[in-house]
């Protein structure tokens, strides 16, 4: 069975603790940390759809957490997390095909994928202030 | 042992052509044809989100109700828990090293996947169906 013995203990590589940090690095693992965040944040999403599903009472319920000033603070950290996830992920797609992993072209998208999603976040949220 | 010339597992291994993560690039492709299919789900999904704020209850059934928003909202969880499932499957694999622990959460990963999908499945149909 594999694990039999217990593994040897060898010496690792540094990383964290060495490498400069570098727009690139910072980008990959938000784009991880954001995906971690809006999994577990569906269930937000169900919530919701289940309030609705369940009557006026359920629903006024809902509406008003989400209407409240911690709710519509978590909707905007979920809305940032939602578009910077999917610059992140477009960013990962143009890799794909082999551009832009060049020095210098790779780190001005990871910079697009913080500004654009910074922007997209502050035009949704100025369509919802307007609707 | 039998070793072939160019690779070193077994024959079976070498005709299914799978690789050491058992999975070929399946998980690969599903993850980017999932990505690409969120781009405009995501944002029709936020448009309805936008439609969606402040509403009242006979508002939000309203809109939930129409087949435009409803298969938007449909689309946008099923490919999204899909999604997030083959994401969060290699960020467990990443992690986590123990053998019964890593077993335990990608199951799970698979579970709360599931259920993010059929519960919000179950909620907008049984909203469509109830208008």
């Amino acid at each position: 069975m594999a694990n039999a013995r217990p593994p040897a203990e060898r010496p690792l590589s540094p990383h964290l603790s060495i490498y400069k940090p570098s727009m690139t690095m910072a980008m990959s693992i938000v784009h991880r940390i954001t995906g971690c965040a809006l999994y577990v944040g569906t269930v937000l999403l169900v919530a919701y759809l289940l309030a609705l599903a369940s009557g006026k009472s359920s629903y006024d319920s809902a509406a008003w957490f989400f209407g409240s000033f911690i709710g519509r603070l978590i909707l905007f950290g979920y809305t940032w997390a939602l578009m910077h996830h999917m610059m992140g992920g477009v960013r990962h797609l143009i890799w794909d095909t082999g551009a832009g992993m060049q020095p210098g072209v790779r780190d001005t998208i990871a910079l697009a994928t913080l500004i654009g999603s910074a922007v997209l976040t502050v035009v949704i949220w100025i369509a919802v202030a307007l609707s | 042992m039998k070793l072939n010339a160019s690779s070193l597992a077994t024959d079976r291994n070498r005709v299914r052509g799978l690789g050491s993560a058992k999975a070929g690039t399946k998980h690969f492709w599903h993850q980017r044809v999932s990505a690409v299919a969120l781009i405009p789900l995501t944002l029709f999904f936020i448009v309805t989100l936008i439609k969606l704020s402040g509403a009242n209850y006979q508002a939000a059934l309203g809109t939930v109700g129409r087949p435009f928003f409803a298969l938007v909202l449909i689309g946008f969880v099923l490919a999204g828990a899909y999604h997030m499932r083959l994401g969060m499957q290699v960020v467990i694999e990443d992690y986590i090293h123990g053998e019964v622990t890593k077993l335990v959460l990608l199951m799970f990963n698979t579970f709360f996947s599931a259920f993010v999908a059929l519960a919000s499945l179950y909620a907008i149909v049984r909203i469509s169906l109830g208008n």
